[in-house]
């Protein structure tokens, strides 16, 4: 029972991570129909800013709000320069940009910081624990827990409680009538994309600490992000949050008490049986196709 | 010169259009035929391995393009119905020590298999999250691959007995060659074949809108599975190709940067169409090997190239070239 617990308090910690990616695909995808696939090595790029200006003696505080606004004016960049012109793109031609973006993205990170492994200094430690009755919980998950559910919850105020998200649900809605009443839609998408971009470079470097830095590392997490999403409803916040938690302790309970080695196979499986079984994920709206 | 006017649709459907068309054919045939015994004298006998890995391409490019620009299905996961068919293949001639021939059909039997499989899910599934159940597939596939030690011989690899076609002129290499190419070419024929019949105009009417082409009467269940197990069955006989080529085997060599770069050749040659396929598959196979100083810029070269191309020619090169073609046929209008 205890160990069944800390699997799940294990679980709750990488989950907090993969909500965390969910979430910024969910808010490109419910305001663009965009699904970004370059939104792993956007985070990874923002990690990498932030480690890049901390070994130049820039303080933590500084410097990872710093890789965050960089990454967001990347993606706010990526919107204007590329998403913008090719506005009459098919739904497979705007994957197919953002996949262009994701190999560039990358391709830059390996030719700029090289492809070895790095040690991301963070100033919680990872080996230093509490226990809560007889789990242990270290420092470092306790962190990424908070820190995921602080951004959730600004993430979910924004959107819902205040007038900017107001325009970009309008936006989402109806670009044209969004337009029409005076919203500008394009800085909305821009801001949009801005957004998520940020939010990916936080999960970037929380995510850094625990599996050190390298050019590839946020591919595995970025494509379970993915998966939490899609399991919890593309188009919702809530969903994408209980996705990413469930995503992470079915994962880690897996990894226990099953196996280890398949624990990323499982993350697929259940999204296709998700898919089959209730294709707008758990928290989604009913899904509808127009003809 | 002025050729005459398409008056007939049959005219439009010819495959190699009148002399010029034939020149081109005949003359890339026969060169392909001599490449062999040209290059070694050349000095460039090494080039015959990187042809082999280009006929492996261009037959993952040509099936990949029939799912994704004839069909409008995406598939992120290809590298893994091309790791299907490399074991597979590999398997078949190592432990059960078939006649190559028969592993190679084989191989594109359990690829169209797996492909028909995928293919379920893809009924429900459109645009992004079949990008991603794609996407998973091929990963699963390469964690299987690693974590299945019976299976694959593991992170140690898997070693491929080599093919022979009983012809003791020429070396090994030389036989894989025409055997790949032989592949190739035949492969795209039929791609060409397959895309002027029937099952062709079914597709583009799925890509083009699929609840329009269910109401006319194009079943959506058959077409969607068979389009993935073509396409399956393609990415498998390329992995045979590359199963003889490495003969050795590793999950390392179909990661999910190798179904990127499949991806990558279709974007880049000309989606929906089987020349620019094969164009893309060329391209992004000689590019890096003479491009092998700046490997590391391979990937930001891709992807610019990839965005660029979605920008200003969604037809990518072949489309290009159709473009230009058709300017200087009806120059100076």
């Amino acid at each position: 029972m205890t160990q069944l617990a800390q699997y799940m308090m294990g679980g709750l910690a990488t989950g907090s991570l993969y909500a965390l990616v969910a979430l910024g695909v969910v808010l490109l995808y419910r305001s663009s129909r965009v699904l970004n696939f370059a939104h792993g090595d956007i985070a990874t790029l923002g990690a990498f800013v932030a480690f890049m200006l901390m070994t130049r003696a820039v303080p933590f505080a500084v410097a990872v709000p710093a890789g965050m606004a960089a990454v967001a004016a990347l993606g706010a960049a990526f919107y204007f320069l590329v998403l913008r012109p090719a506005k009459e793109a098919t739904l497979l031609g705007k994957i197919v940009l953002t996949l262009g973006l994701a190999l560039a993205v990358s391709g830059a990170i390996q030719v700029v910081w090289g492809a070895d492994t790095q040690v991301f200094p963070f100033p919680l430690s990872d080996t230093r624990v509490y226990r809560l009755g007889q789990i242990v919980v270290s420092e470092m998950m306790l962190g990424t827990i908070t820190a995921g559910v602080v951004l959730l919850v600004a993430m979910y105020t924004l959107v819902q409680k205040t007038k900017i998200g107001l325009a970009m649900r309008a936006v989402a809605q109806n670009p044209d009538a969004a337009q029409a009443l005076g919203i500008p839609a394009r800085r909305i998408y821009a801001l949009t994309w801005g957004l998520a971009s940020a939010l990916g470079g936080a999960a970037g470097v929380l995510l850094a600490p625990v599996v050190y830095l390298d050019p590839f590392m946020m591919l595995d997490p970025f494509l379970k992000g993915f998966a939490a999403a899609v399991m919890g409803g593309m188009d919702s916040f809530p969903g994408a949050v209980l996705g990413g938690f469930l995503l992470g302790i079915a994962e880690n309970v897996f990894a226990g008490y099953v196996s280890f080695k398949f624990k990323t196979t499982l993350a697929f499986v259940i999204i296709i049986l998700v898919l089959l079984v209730r294709p707008e994920g758990l928290l989604g709206r009913e899904y509808h196709r127009r003809v | 010169m002025v050729r005459s006017l398409v008056e007939r649709y049959e005219d439009d459907l010819f495959l190699v259009k009148g002399v010029p068309g034939w020149t081109a054919v005949a003359v890339l045939l026969v060169g392909l035929a001599v490449l062999p015994f040209l290059l070694p004298r050349l000095g460039l006998g090494y080039l015959l391995f990187i042809l082999i890995l280009m006929a492996a391409n261009v037959i993952v490019a040509v099936g990949l393009n029939l799912l994704v620009g004839y069909t409008g299905l995406i598939s992120l996961g290809h590298a893994g119905f091309v790791a299907i068919g490399a074991y597979a293949s590999g398997l078949l001639v190592t432990r059960l020590g078939l006649p190559w021939y028969v592993a190679w059909i084989g191989a594109a039997a359990i690829s169209a298999g797996f492909g028909f499989l995928v293919g379920l899910p893809a009924l429900r599934l459109a645009g992004p999250y079949l990008a991603i159940a794609t996407l998973g597939f091929g990963i699963a596939v390469y964690q299987v691959l690693t974590n299945w030690t019976a299976l694959s011989g593991g992170r140690t690899g898997l070693p491929v007995a080599q093919l022979s076609l009983g012809i003791a002129a020429l070396t090994p290499t030389q036989q894989l060659y025409y055997v790949a190419i032989a592949a190739a070419v035949g492969l795209s024929w039929v791609a060409y074949n397959l895309t002027r019949s029937h099952i062709g105009r079914a597709l583009a009417a799925i890509r083009d809108s699929d609840i329009a082409a269910e109401i006319t009467g194009v079943s959506l269940t058959w077409y969607k599975t068979l389009a993935f197990a073509i396409s399956a069955a393609y990415a498998g006989v390329a992995g045979a190709v590359i199963a003889q080529a490495l003969r050795h085997l590793e999950p390392q060599s179909f990661t999910f940067l190798e179904s990127i770069t499949y991806f990558a050749m279709i974007v880049i040659g000309g989606l929906g169409t089987v020349s620019g396929a094969i164009i893309g598959g060329v391209i992004l196979t000689l590019l890096p090997h003479f491009l092998s100083g700046f490997k590391q810029w391979l990937p930001i070269i891709y992807g610019v190239a990839i965005i660029v191309m979605m920008l200003i020619e969604p037809r990518g090169l072949y489309g290009r070239w159709v473009r230009v073609k058709m300017y200087f046929k009806a120059w100076p209008l």
